[in-house]
């Protein structure tokens, strides 16, 4: 065995099933006995129902059952939860209306849930379900949060006025009032962070299962966090205990954020199961993903610096408008406050911050967390404002972000926006992305791009981000309606052999492999012998899942206060075995060792005395070799990092192209190289999407107009380059691992790089900025009114 | 209801199907190779590529129908009986061109016909235009790229070209 621990590019324990078509996914999961339901969507953005006539549908080839709203309420189903609540600046709490699972009188937007047909087979359903009569009266509808806040606009809910869901604030209004008053110079920016749709490749899936003879239900999902749907399912929704609800989430094809909330059709086909007693499974097609799974970002902010002479930043002021779309999803509210406006500081010292938050609802699908979450959006607004500050007052970009970074000896630093900076070095991580992007031959490559009518650009992205999601008494001050702490429960098998139950889930982040090599350094078993369980709740003590690249710096954590908990007992035993004191056995090397002797024995030798305890301290330790711990973190964590982008832009066409891409990110210990740079490619091509092609678009009645992927551009291999990766390494001090995270940074710190490089291309034609996408249409807009004359001619 | 025959994985299938099945539905349903699969209604994502008669196909696209007679080769018949990897899916492996592992199997489908259909060699640039009809939401193509690059050797077994080395 080569060196398999922390800092090893191991292969992926979990490749040789997905590359053998062997994976586990919701769909492909099928129980005997089961139907197929067909969710009956709303094709209108704002009506009255006036009558659901079922009739024919029930009466269609192979329907078993077809259900409403009505019957939902008739049976006491509750709405679906939202797990966190913010307060407004006033102290009341937001507005937060009544969700139902399937529409009750009103449907909000393109795709709420009407009625669902549960037949024999998929088409059967599907087929009945153009059966169902549906009249709606069509009402006025919101499409943006432009609209909802207009005077007289219509309202989204008949209980929230003026569709204001909170009005928030964080940081202190009257020093920025201040240092604007006195500054020096100031600059303004307008920017929009565009509607993103997730699309993980699997589209969302969910089978209830319901067993007569005990009352036990089992739910089968595409989700990031078992055990919070469990919670949020049980309690609030269907009143099934925990005893009598399993649910499980086997291999899930990406998550990015959207399958972490509870959804309205995993409550569906798990009452529905218990209605007709038999299992019931439902399957999205991508217009479904597209209409109903959670949506992203969706801000319209104004952003305002007030600046000293020498182009020090004195204060920040910002001002937010975003989308909650129709309903609150699980955990809406708190991306545009505590994981949007907290880290408006960015890498800057910048001494007074105040940012307004106000949410709104509009007859669109619910928006809530997308990779990154609410940090891109600070991060875009705070890295382009940046560049227009540098454009404005004509000081160099990269001098004027290295005049306002947070000193290397500054941390810990405390913000003006609640968060406290446990460690980082901007400056490291811009000089290590500057050599790796060979910025010095820039100026030589944008003149060879022109002799090939080429507009060539460069652009910056310095940025910070909050992640290891969270410690529970805070958040719980902020809102939070639950703990964020992981679990952990270490299982060495008699024989040596360890298995992992994690309350973490990977959806493709590769845990299996990399929670794995924690356990080959920390109890020198060979990766070969470690299994990592994921997904379920009848095997897993608890867990809250995985987002917010929690995964290591929580779910890691938390394995490795198992683990101390495994070496101190087996310390013990060791002590009994060979008649050593407790105090002088060492551990190392998976080897327990009297101290300045040659007498070991090892981890196997100890698990076996454990399981066979003919020969141990039976009246001090019970037998066994299994422990858990709940770790709950002291602090977020703070990626950082520097990504520098080059395009290149055909001045005919307005077609922009990413031709050079780096990443410089600190992330933390580093665990398994190989991985890391995978999740900083995939974050960055996400990023390079939202920048460059994607965006969700509703017209002004509230229609999705890009509802399939043959309307919303995803990123194709041929749309992004090649991502050089690399790591410029402070270890955060307040986890055992050091371990900041990664699933984010790529998302989070790409789009500005882009759009500053897209920008910087365009610099000859008057533009101080461009919002995302950066479509070919706006590129070639610019550049047709801004060409010289001289050049039109 | 018609019937359909057809070999996949080289044995030999007759089934019974609705003149509107698809033949994704016929692999992943009917016969229980769920290896395949479903990410899109639209014939764009490239997660249900299969080989029918030797080239890739989007199994989406295809009504089940349509494959009688025809012999079919899905992600779980690359491996050799012995369970020795395809190139292709070694290469994958080794170059972590897979995360969630949902786009894989196409992924991988297509990249094998992509590289047969080139003895000549294949640029960067001719792999990640070869690979536009599949999505990949993970890995941001870089590593996918890499080990479709990695596999031609092994798959043509010669050096690959000078100017497709790069």
């Amino acid at each position: 065995m080569g060196f398999e621990g922390i800092g090893a590019s191991v292969k992926r324990k979990e490749d040789p099933r997905f590359l053998s078509g062997r994976g586990h996914y919701t769909d492909d999961i099928n129980r005997p006995g089961q139907l197929y339901a067909f969710v009956k969507r709303s094709d209108r953005p704002h009506a009255r129902i006036t009558s659901i006539d079922t009739a024919a549908a029930k009466s269609a080839p192979g329907v078993v059952a077809v259900f409403t709203g009505a019957d939902m309420q008739a049976d006491n189903v509750g709405g679906l939860p939202c797990g966190w609540q913010i307060h407004s600046k006033d102290g009341s709490p937001m507005a937060e209306p009544a969700h139902p699972v399937l529409a009750v009188d009103k449907v909000r937007y393109v795709g709420d849930p009407v009625a669902v047909v549960i037949a024999e087979n998929r088409q059967q359903a599907k087929d009945a379900a153009e059966a169902l009569a549906i009249d709606y009266q069509d009402l006025p509808a919101i499409a943006t949060v432009l609209d909802a806040v207009k005077p007289g606009a219509a309202t989204v809910h008949d209980d929230v006025p003026g569709n204001q869901c909170y009005d928030w604030h964080i940081g202190s209004k009257e020093p920025v009032d201040a240092a604007f008053a006195g500054a020096a110079k100031t600059v303004k920016l307008e920017l929009v962070n565009n509607r993103l749709i997730p699309n993980a490749m699997e589209p969302r899936a969910a089978i209830g299962d319901f067993d007569p003879s005990t009352g036990d239900y089992t739910l089968y999902t595409t989700s990031q966090n078992p055990h919070v749907i469990r919670l949020l399912m049980g309690a609030f929704v269907l009143h099934i205990p925990e005893n009598q609800l399993r649910v499980v989430a086997p291999d899930v094809g990406g998550g990015f954020g959207s399958k972490i909330f509870h959804y309205n059709e995993e409550a569906i086909v798990t009452w529905a199961a218990g209605k007709v007693k038999r299992p019931v499974k439902w399957t999205a097609e991508r217009n479904e993903s597209f209409m109903s799974d959670a949506h992203g970002r969706d801000h319209v902010s104004t952003a305002e610096m007030a600046l000293d002479a020498q182009g020090n930043f004195l204060a920040l002021r910002v001002k937010t408008l975003c989308n909650m779309g129709a309903y609150l999803s699980t955990f809406a509210p708190s991306v545009p406050t505590y994981l949007y406006a907290t880290l408006l500081a960015g890498v800057y010292k910048t001494p007074a911050i105040y940012a307004e938050v106000k949410a709104v609802f509009t007859n669109t699908v619910p928006v809530d967390a997308y990779r990154g979450a609410g940090r891109p959006e600070a991060t875009f607004l705070l890295e382009r404002l940046v560049d227009v500050i540098a454009h404005d007052i004509g000081i160099d970009r990269v001098e004027l972000r290295r005049r306002n970074f947070i000193p290397v000896d500054a941390f810990p630093y405390q913000t003006p926006v609640a968060l406290q900076y446990d460690s980082g070095n901007y400056f490291a991580t811009l000089d290590a992305a500057q050599k790796a992007a060979d910025v010095a031959g820039f100026e030589a490559r944008r003149t060879a791009a022109k002799a090939k009518g080429k507009l060539r650009g460069l652009g910056y992205s310095t940025y910070v981000e909050a992640c290891g999601i969270a410690p529970s008494a805070v958040v719980g001050s902020l809102g939070a309606r639950a703990g964020l702490y992981e679990v952990a429960n270490i299982r060495v098998h008699p024989t040596g052999s360890v298995t992992v139950f994690t309350g973490t889930h990977s959806h493709g982040q590769g845990h299996e492999t990399t929670l794995a090599q924690l356990v080959v350094e920390q109890l020198g078993v060979p990766l070969s012998q470690v299994e990592v369980v994921h997904g379920d709740t009848a095997k897993i003590p608890f867990g809250m899942g995985t987002y917010g690249s929690r995964s290591l710096a929580v779910g890691g954590s938390a394995m490795v206060k198992a683990m101390d908990k495994i070496v101190n007992k087996g310390k013990k035993i060791a002590a009994h075995l060979m008649e050593a004191s407790v105090e002088d056995i060492e551990f190392k090397d998976g080897k327990f060792t009297v101290a300045g002797t040659d007498r070991s024995k090892a981890l196997a030798e100890i698990s076996l005395a454990a399981y066979v305890p003919h020969n141990y301290p039976i009246e001090e330790l019970e037998p066994g070799l299994e422990e858990t711990a709940f770790y709950d973190p002291k602090n977020f964590t703070f990626p950082g990092g520097c990504h520098v982008c080059e395009v290149e832009i055909d001045a005919d066409t307005g077609v922009a192209q990413v031709v050079n891409f780096t990443a410089v990110d600190d992330i933390g210990r580093v665990i398994n190289p190989m991985i890391v740079e995978g999740q900083v490619q995939g974050g960055v091509a996400q990023g390079i999407g939202q920048a460059l092609y994607e965006r969700a678009v509703y017209d002004a009645n509230g229609q999705l107009v890009s509802g399939s992927l043959m309307d919303y551009t995803m990123p194709r291999a041929d749309n992004v380059p090649n991502i050089h990766v690399g790591t410029e390494t402070t270890l955060c001090t307040h986890n055992p691992l050091g371990a900041k995270g990664v699933g984010e940074v790529g998302a989070i710190g790409s789009p500005p790089a882009v759009i500053n490089a897209v920008v910087d291309a365009l610099r000859d034609y008057g533009v101080r900025h461009i919002d995302m996408p950066a479509s070919p249409q706006k590129i070639w807009s610019i550049i047709q009114a801004g060409r010289p004359r001289a050049a039109a001619e | 209801m018609p019937q359909v025959a057809l070999t996949v994985n080289g044995k030999q299938h007759t089934v019974e199907v609705e003149g509107r099945t698809l033949l994704v539905e016929l692999l992943r349903e009917k016969l229980g190779l769920t290896g395949t699969h479903v990410g899109c209604d639209t014939s764009q994502c490239g997660a249900c590529v299969v080989h029918v008669d030797g080239r890739s196909l989007k199994s989406c696209t295809m009504l089940a129908l349509q494959a009688d007679g025809c012999s079919v080769t899905t992600i779980e018949g690359l491996a050799k009986p012995d369970g020795t990897l395809h190139p292709m899916q070694e290469m994958f492996r080794e170059h972590h061109a897979l995360q969630c592992g949902f786009c894989t199997p196409g992924m991988v489908m297509s990249a094998i016909d992509l590289v047969q259909m080139h003895p000549e060699g294949l640029t960067e640039a001719e792999i990640r235009e070869g690979l536009e009809g599949n999505l990949c939401r993970c890995t941001g193509y870089h590593n996918i790229v890499k080990a479709v690059a990695a596999a031609w050797p092994l798959m043509h077994g010669k050096p690959a070209p000078a100017a497709a080395a790069e």
